[in-house]
């Protein structure tokens, strides 16, 4: 082939004969296209995809791991949760409002083509400092995108996190996970089965945009990426929306064999990956395609991203009944062929075959790299390094500096432009440890989470990743509900170096670790690879999605003070560090230093306490100790109602680790005096440590260390600086 | 009592006020399509919230021209009750059902959260069950919910007592911080001059159990169906 072409699809010499060898010769442009985008990392996962066979994929409650569109949870009763996260970090980097915007509406699509009824949002977001226009821009923009698509299609956006870190300054970070319901027996996969079954594409019309997304979204961005901006696809919610409803209502009605949504790669990838996954062939013929543009060339046809449209697998004699329900809700289907027995994917256009393509080469062919670096951990020098903050004498400063953090501080700036409560079903909304919806056919409830502190992962990617899965399921253990699976997005620099490739593989080392020792499987995720700009990579990011259940939605729990003159105290842990802390961070501290130690097993039996005591109401509130540590914890607690806590701090090695070191493993709880002693013994009982901090009541947070009174501060005054942050740097 | 619960293409909040309706008063309601030409055996019709046609254009300027307007008009000449929540609202000010007009929220910005509205006429179908002066906790979401009127129509919806609700401090004082969307005189809802048509931005459908913030959204719900057995 002339000139190496393959090469500026972003294919190298042996995947380009590997190609060959699959095919049995030399690919035309169109199949080459088709390639290039289908082995692209983010579709191929060919860095990953060895990585990611050591998670725990299975259990008595999964019903669908990895490879799915969604993964899928068996919660009882008849029903399962559908779940899974994505990113959508290079487009929201160069369309910020386009860029999130699609990528809640991509989500949510691999929601509904499993035969589920999306009932919530979630979004983890990563930017740079807010100190200048740029990154103001790019915030503004994504959240906006968020709620543009999210409050449209009239799915509540409950829950999320968001920090700021100077790595993230050009590539932002916009991870979006939906959550599902549905009866079991409702699940629909993206298979294209039995030969003879009709293909048909429902939906928007295929145009020119987002053609090569995907391999746009496998390389590193620079100066040029903002030329790339055609790259990045249009969403239309309100179709979207239209989308949803006809789909459930095709699926109910039992009138298509399979479903796949079209997201990156479009019809290559939902051609393909359907056949591939039945083990079937396709005869399809291109000029069925409803074209936005005329004269679209078949490579752009096929390669095309165009937003909200869907690929139907149909027996012949229902193809009436799907047509009518799709009319109904005035969207367009094009049968554009049929399924058949020879495993080719055979694409005609203008009366000539154009493609001929072994659907599983295509789909799954790619190779898998493995690189095998020197085992060195992925533990970053700065682990070795260990530079005390110094020079802190008035501990109610630095608290009132950390909640003004926006790291730290109210996120209401960002959540009320989410609509978080249509569906009438959001019983506890964003600003708590987990969200919670009810589901109103069972009476249960799913709490959702979305967790991960990337701080921890420069430092020591094992241990952060093991504590991001430790976060996020102790969030849910804090409302009160029962982890029952994960879904991750694992954001990294470009795996292709070294250091990058180590940082990967200790993290996903750590996590299948927890995952394993906390037995909640993996059912699905993303990974995105090539986050960096001009060669800087981003802190390893992997952020944690998490669902848990609640057998009635009247168990939850939320992390508020109840009343005055309740106990407050500390379980869990004692074991805490500076290293990598919000501290460090926040008040000029150099990052650095060891993370705290890391105890599953603690870990697994804090949790199944904590949901007993909480679900039993023997604890009032119970709150996750996360940045920023005891003293935050208190104040985030306090805030609510205005209830103020005097509690006195021991056993720590000094008044600033006590109140504002970090580690995993620690819940703040409160209760009744009455419920004081049953807690000793469950807490005994159970073998968690427990410490009795102190009260409730007042109007102060009072923390005192022995005689000395280390902390004093009004609620008011807590409530100034963690308040109206967003919307002073906004401005 | 009936409720007919319409349904526009990009409608999102049918669901909630059908289960209102259904689930927790105990009432009949059933949906009916922008595309059908009858709303069926029904006391009250509720145009619900969500995002009609996308809202692309104006905000409710498409789904007033769907077949079922044309019976949701001849209802409401007969005295009928027909009530619109947030987009139903502005579908209602569109199809010139109810005066005034909502523009883009004043800080440009999608708000959700709860508000506070002060009931300024208790003598409607939609507020009976309540007092003067009485102050419900209910929710806003909207991205297009400032009101607004000219003066001369102002002038009118006073005199005939059409603002039936506004927005306020939980102590019930009309306060610019109280106002979400910068309406005109934090105004919140209004109804025709008959009283039998009302729209109103904020969500009581979302304030009718206790584990989703508020019940003070039943009031008005209560008001309609106290209003229907009595005729």
């Amino acid at each position: 082939m002339n000139d190496k072409i393959w090469r500026s699809l972003g294919l190298t010499d042996d995947e380009y004969a590997l190609i060959k060898k699959q095919m049995g010769r030399e690919p035309n442009n169109v199949e080459l296209n088709m390639y290039s985008v289908m082995w692209s990392e983010h579709c191929s996962y060919k860095h990953s995809r060895s990585m990611l066979k050591i998670f725990p994929t299975s259990g008595a409650r999964i019903i669908q791991g990895p490879g799915e569109n969604a993964g899928v949870v068996d919660i009882g009763k008849g029903w399962a949760a559908v779940f899974k996260i994505e990113s959508h970090n290079h487009p929201s980097a160069v369309e910020p409002y386009q860029g999130a915007a699609t990528g809640v509406g991509g989500i949510l699509r691999d929601i509904f083509t499993m035969g589920a009824q999306p009932v919530a949002f979630l979004n983890s977001l990563r930017f740079g400092p807010l100190d200048n226009d740029r990154t103001c821009y790019i915030f503004d923009g994504v959240v906006a995108g968020i709620g543009g698509y999210g409050n449209c299609v009239g799915i509540p956006t409950v829950g999320g996190e968001v920090y700021f870190e100077q790595c993230y300054r050009g590539n932002p970070l916009v991870n979006v996970m939906c959550v599902g319901v549905m009866p079991l027996e409702k699940l629909t996969l993206g298979r294209a089965d039995a030969p003879g079954n009709l293909v048909i594409l429902v939906g928007a019309l295929t145009g020119r945009d987002g053609i090569h997304g995907v391999t746009f979204a496998s390389e590193e961005l620079s100066n040029a990426s903002e030329e790339r901006r055609p790259a990045v696809q249009v969403g239309d919610p309100f179709l979207g929306k239209l989308l949803l409803e006809a789909t459930l209502e095709a699926i109910e009605e039992k009138a298509v064999v399979g479903v796949q949504d079209l997201g990156g790669a479009g019809l290559t990838c939902a051609l393909t990956e359907t056949a591939s996954r039945a083990g079937t062939g396709m005869e399809i013929d291109l000029d069925r395609v409803p074209l936005r543009e005329a004269e679209m060339e078949d490579y752009e046809i096929l390669t095309s991203e165009s937003q909200e449209r869907m690929l139907l697998i149909v027996e012949p004699n229902r193809k009436e009944e799907v047509k009518n329900i799709f009319s109904r809700w005035e969207l367009e289907m094009a049968v554009l062929g049929r399924v058949t027995d020879d495993g080719l994917v055979t694409v005609y256009h203008r009366g000539k075959k154009v493609v001929s393509v072994p659907a599983w080469s295509v789909a799954g062919g790619s190779p898998e790299y493995a690189e095998d670096y020197a085992a060195n951990g992925g533990t970053s020098v700065c682990q070795k390094v260990n530079k005390p903050v110094t020079g802190i004498e008035n501990c109610g400063e630095v608290l009132l500096k950390l909640l003004a953090d926006p790291d730290i501080a109210s996120k209401e700036w960002i959540w009320q432009r989410y609509d978080y409560q249509v569906r009438t079903s959001t019983v506890q909304g964003p600003g708590g440890d987990a969200a919670v919806i009810k589901i109103r056919q069972t009476g249960q409830a799913l709490a959702m989470t979305v967790d991960g502190n990337s701080r921890y992962c420069h430092l020591d990617p094992s241990a952060g990743g093991k504590m991001a899965v430790m976060e996020a399921t102790r969030n849910l253990s804090c409302v009160g509900a029962e982890p029952v699976g994960i879904t991750d997005c694992l954001n990294f620099g470009n795996p292709e170096k070294e250091e990058i490739y180590s940082q990967f593989r200790a993290a996903v080392e750590g996590m299948a670790e927890a995952c394993r020792v906390l037995e909640t499987p993996v059912v699905g995720g993303n990974v995105s690879f090539y986050n960096e700009v001009d060669g800087q990579a981003i802190y390893p990011t992997p952020v944690v999605g998490a669902v848990g259940l609640l057998d009635r939605y009247e168990q939850q729990g939320t992390a508020d003070f109840k009343k005055t003159g309740d106990w407050i105290c500390l379980l869990g842990s004692p074991a805490v560090s500076l290293g990598g802390s919000q501290l460090q961070k926040s008040c000029g501290g150099e990052l650095g230093g060891l993370l705290p130690p890391v105890n599953l097993e603690l870990e697994k039996r804090l949790q199944s306490l904590v949901r007993c005591l909480v679900r039993s109401r023997l604890v009032s509130s119970a709150h996750d100790l996360a940045e920023g540590g005891l003293a935050v914890a208190l104040a985030e607690s306090c805030l609510p109602n205005n209830i103020g806590a005097a509690v006195e701090v021991t056993g720590q090695p000094d008044k600033i680790s006590a109140l504002f070191g970090e580690g995993p493993s620690r819940v703040l709880i409160s209760m009744g005096g009455e419920n004081l002693k049953n807690l000793k013994v469950e807490a005994e009982k159970a073998g968690v440590p427990l410490t009795i901090l102190g009260k409730t009541g007042g109007n102060v947070l009072l923390i005192r260390s022995g005689d000395d009174i280390i902390l004093k501060l009004e609620i008011g005054s807590l409530r100034s600086a963690y308040e109206e942050v967003f919307s002073c740097l906004m401005k | 009592m009936k409720f007919a619960v319409l349904v526009f293409p990009g409608s999102n909040c049918d669901l909630d006020a059908y289960h209102l309706v259904q689930d927790v008063l105990n009432h009949e309601a059933h949906y009916v399509r922008y595309d059908q030409m009858t709303l069926g055996r029904c006391d009250a019709v509720i145009l619900p919230g969500g995002f009609s046609y996308g809202d692309y254009l104006r905000s409710g300027a498409i789904a007033r021209f769907s077949p079922i307007m044309e019976a949701v008009q001849e209802f409401a000449e007969q005295g009928g009750l027909v009530f619109g929540i947030c987009n139903g609202f502005q579908v209602l000010t569109e199809a010139g059902m109810l005066p005034g007009a909502l523009y883009r929220n004043q800080n440009l910005q999608f708000r959700c959260r709860q508000v506070f509205l002060r009931i300024e006429n208790d003598d409607t179908p939609y507020t009976g069950s309540a007092a003067r002066g009485d102050v419900l906790k209910i929710p806003v979401a909207h991205g297009d919910g400032c009101y607004y009127a000219p003066p001369d129509v102002l002038d009118k919806l006073d005199e005939n007592r059409q603002i039936i609700f506004r927005y306020s401090n939980a102590k019930g004082e009309i306060t610019e911080e109280a106002n979400p969307n910068g309406s005109l005189d934090n105004i919140a809802g209004v109804c025709n001059k008959r009283g039998n048509v009302a729209g109103m931005m904020p969500h009581p459908e979302r304030a009718g159990e206790a584990v989703l913030g508020s019940e003070d959204g039943l009031v008005i719900f209560k008001s309609i169906c106290h209003y229907m057995e009595q005729f």
